[in-house]
């Protein structure tokens, strides 16, 4: 029977060319709006450490201003002081943990006629890479010594080793940032974590780094943060050494807990900590710290644009359109049917039989739609891409994975059998008689 | 024409004519919500930075030698002298950001010495020297512009800040809520305890940040900074910016060679940056309300050619009765104003309600309420011409037809 129908159902699509046209099209269009939104709102909501979600977390504590809360209404600040990130970080009381900040140094290319640039570099300890799982391709990160004895080392991406050394294997060899020489230490493999959710504070999908350097050189270098540093007061002189004793926050602070006893011992280290200090003068603020998952940090920091929900709420609406549409016509040609069908009835059809007749009919022209919508996703997505051009990074949130394709499909299915239950159930309640009475 | 009969026979099918009402509600809330952002974005676009944006651009020098600040501030005097010699170039300054950047240098302002309170006004901060207010473009509408001997090199071991500002008129009324006259002499305080006296005001430059609520709110601080990294803003006499910017940076470039030139840019494109999300913003909006119109037209000539042919014998009986041809036009053409009202009232509901929710949750700008008449209007006349093609057809029923049996 089921393949009865499916003829039956070509053959009424074929019957309308240009309705069952417009019912796929329709269907298509929406669906491609919605899930070239739903595509976009899904990259940048994605969570490159899903796997590492319950045991890292993002540290905050409250050292702002005692008549101003740092964000209303009573938000600790989103990064931390230099003094405080140091303390915490040699007190090794977390399993793992990191402190990290974004600065930039010239790279000098080996090479008569190679030309200096500069590049962002992340200034980070030991452990980044073991606790974010950043992949090596060649060599390995420094160890916690390295930290201590401000070797000059650094760690490439992929993409680095390969502008610099043409992917050769690079370590051991040396490279020149700012007149000064490092040794190679490893080369990682393709990290692009998006967003960035280690350091959301500027362009959180603008890409990891491609140079990692010890924390502690880049301190003894005076090398400042290139990127948020802010002060509720100001530091106490104008040199390095006063920017690093003040109460200016420029520094993301992660750590690994295992268990939600090691958090809760992690917590109260920290509590015990601003204590501690406040009977030294700093925190003036009530205590106010903070562990957050990556995916709670995300939310937190609003990685997701608002423009993105607003356009995706105005797409579902505009699938409401199409499937509203779509449901219209499908009525309309049960209407227009209404003879076929008592006549069908009155031979003796069943109302299960006439229903999956027409639910079938009807899935055909949603998986048809579904197949176009996905088409109309691609062709959305290259729009946005287009009037997005300028943003280099936009290539990544615009690139469908096979999770968005099925659900396309998935969608259109369902929206066209949701669209078709309503003139399905008006063509079953037809009744045999009446409508052959004024033949 | 008679209302009465065609509402009464829409009764008689009332499925059909409540899907195209609501497909025309929820068309009308998605265009007029779409109108009121689109219509913010447009706003926002259009605000004027106040430099001189069509003659302007900017570069970055990094020196990556050993830093040595008082080889720094022979290079910064060196490069500016060059710069400034230049046939075509108006004036020149090396400051820390300009309009638009999307990066910069804020500071809290407050009339009270002492520990930032909640009352303090956030401004951008440009250092310049007594160049800035020339190559800024900016129109001093009191007091004056900065003298040489204002202007300072920061000393690396002390944070004292300037003892004097120009300030824009709208910091100045943020600063000084309510106060009339001349803000020129007034001082407030910054860094906590530095005082700051205005020496000029200047009608608009706004801060780097664009997104910013006191995106107009900026100063300019006669101090001049001898860090590795220095911006220069270049104003160009009319005509000449294009040929001067690949000239000055080979010039620079080839005067130190322990030093990088970078982000060469017009203002030009730095605006287009600045308002890449607002214009893309409004070039997808209007698409969709294209393509949600043209989807909604294409419904109602379809539903309204499946009414014709259904009603065939009905129109053939009416013709026969003595109808005209422009009878059975308006009564399509009626029938469908009364669809697309009903339509149109609950659309002009369910779009306040969403604007109300959307104002509520992404902190837009509400509605302007002479939308919704537009709106209206537009959808209307999108119905009208949607249904003429099938009334027309309707009309061409030869009146025969009634007589022959369905």
């Amino acid at each position: 029977m089921f393949r009865y129908y499916l003829k039956l159902g070509v053959l009424s699509i074929r019957a309308n060319p240009a309705l069952s046209t417009l019912m796929v099209a329709a269907i298509a269009v929406g669906i491609g709006a919605c899930m070239s939104i739903v595509t976009v709102r899904h990259v940048m909501s994605d969570n490159p450490v899903a796997h590492k979600n319950e045991v890292l977390y993002h540290v905050q504590l409250d050292n702002w201003n005692p008549d101003d809360p740092y964000e209303e209404p009573n938000e600790p600040p989103e990064q931390v002081t230099y003094l405080d990130a140091t303390a915490l970080h040699q007190a090794e009381r977390a399993f793992r943990q990191t402190i990290s900040f974004k600065t930039d140094r010239v790279i000098q290319p080996a090479g008569e006629d190679a030309r200096p640039f500069q590049e962002e570099v992340r200034a980070t300890t030991a452990d980044f890479f073991a606790m974010f799982d950043v992949p090596f391709e060649l060599g390995g990160g420094w160890d916690a010594a390295a930290d201590q004895t401000e070797e000059r080392v650094v760690v490439l991406s992929l993409e680095m080793n390969q502008r610099l050394f043409g992917g050769e294997d690079s370590v051991g060899r040396m490279l020149t940032m700012n007149n000064e020489t490092y040794r190679v230490l490893g080369v990682l493999q393709e990290w692009m974590p998006m967003p960035k959710f280690y350091d959301l504070n500027n362009n959180p999908y603008e890409g990891a780094e491609e140079i990692y350097v010890p924390f502690s050189l880049a301190v003894t270098g005076k090398w400042y943060s290139s990127g948020n540093t802010s002060c509720w007061k100001s530091p106490d002189g104008g040199d390095f050494a006063a920017y690093l004793a003040s109460e200016c926050i420029w520094i993301q602070m992660w750590v690994e807990l295992r268990s939600a006893s090691e958090k809760d011992t992690y917590m109260q280290f920290l509590d015990d900590y601003v204590e501690e200090q406040k009977s030294l003068g700093r925190f003036p603020r009530e205590l106010n710290n903070r562990l957050s998952t990556p995916a709670e940090w995300m939310v937190d920091r609003e990685v997701i644009d608002d423009s993105v929900s607003v356009l995706l709420s105005l797409a579902v609406l505009f699938l409401v359109v199409c499937l509203l549409n779509t449901i219209g016509l499908l009525l309309a040609k049960v209407m227009r049917r209404t003879n076929d069908i008592s006549l069908r009835r009155a031979l003796g059809a069943s109302k299960s039989a006439l229903f999956s007749q027409y639910i079938i009919e009807a899935g055909m022209i949603g998986v048809a739609g579904g197949l176009a919508g996905i088409g109309m996703t691609w062709m959305g997505l290259r729009g946005i891409e287009s009037v997005f051009s300028e943003y280099d990074f936009i290539a990544y949130l615009v690139s469908m994975d096979w999770t968005m394709i099925m659900g396309a499909v998935a969608l259109a299915i369902v929206s066209a059998l949701g669209a078709a239950l309503y003139p399905t159930w008006r063509a079953c309640s037809v009744s045999p008689a009446t409508t052959l009475r004024i033949q | 024409m008679d209302i009465g009969p065609i509402w009464r026979a829409m009764l008689k099918n009332k499925a059909g004519f409540v899907l195209i009402a609501l497909q025309i509600a929820v068309t009308m809330t998605i265009m007029v919500n779409a109108f009121a952002i689109m219509q913010e974005r447009a706003n926002n676009v259009s605000r004027e930075s106040g430099i001189d944006e069509a003659n302007t651009f900017a570069l970055v020098s990094v020196s990556f030698d050993e830093y040595d600040s008082e080889k720094m501030k022979v290079l910064i005097d060196e490069d500016l002298a060059l710069i400034r010699g230049l046939p075509g170039v108006r004036n020149a300054v090396a400051t820390n950001s300009f309009p638009l950047r999307q990066g910069g240098w804020s500071m809290a302002l407050q009339l009270v010495p002492g520990t930032q309170t909640a009352d303090a006004v956030g401004s951008a901060v440009y250092f310049v020297d007594e160049h800035g207010v020339d190559t800024f473009a900016s129109n001093v509408i009191d007091g004056k512009n900065f003298t040489p001997e204002q202007v300072t090199w920061k000393p690396l071991d002390d944070n004292t800040w300037p003892a004097y500002g120009i300030i824009t008129e709208a910091l100045g009324k943020e600063l000084f809520p309510g106060e009339q006259g001349s803000y020129v002499g007034k001082s407030f305080y910054i860094n906590e305890n530095d005082p700051v006296n205005i020496v000029g005001v200047v009608e608009r430059l706004q801060a780097p940040w664009e997104g910013w609520s006191g995106v107009e709110r900026s100063m300019l601080v006669p101090q001049r900074r001898s860090s590795e990294f220095q911006r220069y803003v270049i104003r160009a006499e009319p005509g000449y910016r294009d040929e001067l910017m690949p000239q000055i940076e080979e010039m620079l470039a080839n005067s130190n060679k322990d030093r990088l030139i970078r982000d060469v840019t017009t203002m030009d494109e730095v605006r287009k940056l600045a308002y890449l999300g607002d214009t893309a913003m409004i070039k997808i909006l209007a698409f969709v309300v294209g393509m949600l119109t043209v989807i909604t037209g294409l419904g109602i000539v379809g539903l309204a050619s499946f009414n014709v042919s259904r009603r065939t014998r009905q129109i053939g009986i009416r013709r026969a009765l003595g109808a005209t041809k422009p009878a059975i036009v308006r009564y399509f053409m009626v029938e469908n104003f009364i669809v697309s009202s009903v339509g149109l009232i609950i659309g002009g509901i369910l779009s306040v309600a969403l604007n109300i929710a959307m104002v509520e949750a992404f902190s837009l700008e509400p509605l302007a309420w002479y939308v919704i008449p537009i709106a209206m209007i537009a959808l209307w006349t999108v119905g009208q011409a949607a249904v003429a093609g099938p009334a027309r057809k309707a009309s061409s029923i030869s009146p025969a037809i009634a007589t022959r049996s369905s």
